[in-house]
């Protein structure tokens, strides 16, 4: 009924903010070795690829004409034509690529080995690898400055944020964090680096030009063991405003003030909640839930969930495409 | 079995990395030792000889948490050695272990209760940090307890509540058991006993497996007979610790019924089906240095060694009083890769941590199972609660 509601509320009158532009979202099935696309407009899944296996990280290039993939068990990484769903090359990643980011250069990616202890840097022109350098132990979120000169590895066992100086490749600063970081991002301004711990249920947030800690960000759900609370993923809004942080195995996405760090919001999703990505227009959020292998799209002005669109096994990584 | 052999495992920084200190923190080069002091036991004979004990059981784990420890502590300045000290079934644990602790401070004890506790007893141990890799024995989470020994290897009596929660959740609640003759396994049984008692299971009825009825059978043949007459049950428990005659229990039974406890249906502090939580990277890195499937005393030793590192980490110190300290503060959580933060129980030095209830093929549950509450945490709901340890060296 629900779904009925909303989908009709979608083709006639927009209560619900309709996308100006159809887009698309691509999700990987870590364990269906495939991507599923689901139509911004429709809310369905309107394809679905064969992937490498064990298809992890995902990003576009700038011009959204070739999709990378992380296919972790495959030991490479994937560029897809999303066009067709055919795989165009292969780029060398070195051993079990989980997370990857693409350089604001749209040539260069940086890797995260997760087996390796290594961040691999690959240039996607020549698909050489450029530099390889030693991080900590599993390596996994990844994240790069918006004038891409500051390149961040985090290291679950390790627990720290290692930076990257990308004109050198060497690591210039290590700042610890609490136990099992798994994902970065840059503010867009580049003057606060965000870090999330999984298990020690926190998020991080760094000074970027001395690499100080500026704050952390606590959650707490009523009805929600504290040890369930598990941050990974999160995304900034576009006005920079808010954060929307996953939650894991705490099966809600919450909502950060920005300026205070104070979590304002928790928005209920489907199970072990991972990672999220936009819808073209920002009016909707989606989320990849790996145990309900599902994807969970949000109303970013109500902070509601408006409906589950079942995908693959294990979704894991979520991309855009307008 | 090998004699008493000493050997030393240098995992140091490895050097040619770009040694970068973190920011913000005391980067002095801190040199950390730990030993891990095993007393290799006697084996009884078993009826098959399909699955042979490690030789390096726990050991490996150890080196496994020493190489993880090295790559952090490459990014601080801090070098990590462990020193192994073997020694065989019939050797000196005494002199070998007052000469560890003359010169470390920080010991894995692997041994049986009664060798932990007199390792933990001697004067050169007063001040240092011990960790039970070893030994599910209550009475060492009890009346027992010392403060310089924590542990890492779950007692009994978590592993028995784990199963039962489980069991309890399934609604299979009409239990019967078979227990095998030596004390481990009789021990093991009144865990099984205590545990269903405790989350309302019935136990209908039990049998002493001692096998000695007649000889010119096999154990194949003797158990339908055997398990004839236990009344109606839903599931079958095998208390068989020491892994004799329980692998012969499943599909020879009178009744059609599954099999828990020491065989079938097993709780365990760490089992190679584990894949979720990051569970696989660790398997991995045990697999590619031991060539082998990581056990639940690989991974007791790993989780010791590996809390040392984050108390290092975190206090910048290798002093045993203060990683002790740190270590049963609120403020120390380990990533185990079991979906849950790990950390010591402060009134019985015990490490909280989910129990894996698997299968030889599949997790089935990671206990605590949901709906199993807590006031504090719900992995305090296996094991022994503050109100039931009769520990108190922890808070004198």
């Amino acid at each position: 009924m629900r779904r009925l509601a909303a989908a009709l509320l979608l083709t006639a009158t927009p209560l619900i903010p309709a996308p100006i532009h159809a887009g698309e979202i691509w999700v990987t099935n870590e364990k269906d070795d495939t991507v599923s696309v689901i139509d911004t407009d429709t809310l369905e899944v309107i394809k679905t690829y064969p992937t490498g296996e064990r298809p992890r990280g995902v990003t576009f290039s700038k011009d959204f004409k070739r999709l990378y993939i992380c296919a972790s068990d495959s030991d490479t990484v994937q560029v897809m034509d999303p066009d067709t769903g055919e795989i165009l090359h292969d780029l060398p990643s070195g051993e079990d690529p989980e997370q990857f980011v693409l350089a604001p250069d749209d040539r260069h990616l940086y890797i995260a080995n997760e087996d390796d202890a290594i961040t691999t840097v690959v240039d996607t022109e020549t698909r050489q690898v450029v530099a390889q350098i030693d991080v900590g132990v599993e390596p996994e979120g990844m994240a790069i400055s918006p004038d891409g000169k500051i390149a961040i590895t985090t290291s679950e066992t390790t627990n720290m944020a290692h930076w990257i100086d990308t004109a050198t490749h060497k690591l210039f600063a290590n700042t610890l964090v609490d136990s099992r970081p798994r994902h970065a991002e840059f503010t867009a301004d580049g003057s606060q680096l965000w870090v999330s711990a999984e298990i020690g249920g926190t998020v991080t947030v760094f000074s970027v030009a001395d690499q100080r800690e500026l704050g952390k960000v606590h959650f707490a759900i009523s009805g929600v063991n504290d040890d369930l609370i598990q941050p990974v993923g999160f995304k900034f809004s576009p006005d920079g405003k808010r954060a929307f942080v996953a939650l894991g195995p705490a099966n809600h996405v919450a909502v950060i003030d920005t300026a205070s760090f104070e979590v304002t919001n928790y928005i209920l999703t489907g199970r072990r909640v991972w990672h999220m990505a936009w819808s073209p227009d920002q009016s909707q959020l989606f989320t990849t839930n790996g145990v309900s292998g599902d994807v969970t799209v949000i109303d970013v002005a109500s902070e509601t969930p408006v409906k589950s669109i079942k995908v693959g096994r294990f979704p894991w990584g979520a991309a855009m495409r307008p | 079995m090998p004699k008493k052999t000493l050997c030393r495992v240098a995992v140091a920084a490895v050097s040619g990395f770009c040694l970068m200190p973190a920011s913000g923190l005391h980067a002095e080069p801190l040199a950390v030792e730990v030993v891990y002091l095993r007393q290799q036991e006697m084996r009884p004979p078993v009826l098959s000889n399909l699955d042979p004990v490690p030789e390096d059981l726990g050991i490996a784990g150890a080196e496994v948490a020493m190489a993880d420890n090295a790559t952090t502590g490459k990014f601080l300045g801090q070098t990590y050695t462990l020193n192994v000290i073997d020694i065989a079934p019939e050797g000196d644990l005494p002199t070998a272990a007052r000469d560890a602790l003359a010169g470390a401070g920080l010991v894995l004890v692997d041994g049986t209760a009664a060798e932990i506790l007199a390792v933990a007893d001697m004067p050169e141990a007063a001040g240092k940090l011990l960790f039970n890799v070893a030994s599910g024995d209550e009475a060492l989470r009890s009346a027992d307890c010392r403060a310089n020994l924590l542990h890492t290897i779950p007692e009994d009596g978590a592993r028995t509540d784990a199963l039962m929660q489980v069991l309890a959740a399934k609604r299979w609640s009409k239990l019967a058991m078979i227990t095998g003759p030596k004390p481990a396994d009789l021990a093991y049984a009144d865990h099984l006993r205590r545990s269903a008692a405790k989350f309302g299971l019935t136990l209908v009825g039990e049998k002493a497996w001692s096998f000695d009825t007649d000889l010119r059978r096999a154990a194949t043949v003797e158990l339908p007979p055997f398990t004839q007459d236990l009344p109606d049950h839903d599931v079958l428990l095998v208390a068989d610790e020491t892994d004799d005659f329980g692998r012969y229990v499943e599909n020879n039974t009178w009744l059609p019924r599954p099999i828990a406890g020491s065989e079938g249906l097993e709780p365990q502090g760490w089992t190679h089906v584990m894949e979720q939580w990051g569970a696989v990277q660790l398997q991995n890195r045990f697999e590619q240095t031991a060539g082998r499937d990581m056990r639940s005393r690989d991974y007791a030793a790993w989780t010791a060694v590996r809390a040392i590192g984050e108390a290092v980490t975190r206090t910048g110190s290798a002093d045993p009083a203060t990683l002790r300290g740190y270590m049963l503060s609120d403020a120390f959580q380990l990533d185990g890769f079991k979906g849950r933060g790990l950390s010591f129980r402060s009134w019985n030095g015990q490490l909280r941590q989910p129990i894996a209830v698997a299968n030889a093929r599949a997790l089935v549950t990671l206990a605590p199972v949901e709906g199993f509450l807590h006031q504090r945490n719900e992995t305090d709901t296996l094991g022994l609660d503050e109100p039931e340890s009769q520990c108190h060296a922890f808070t004198e």
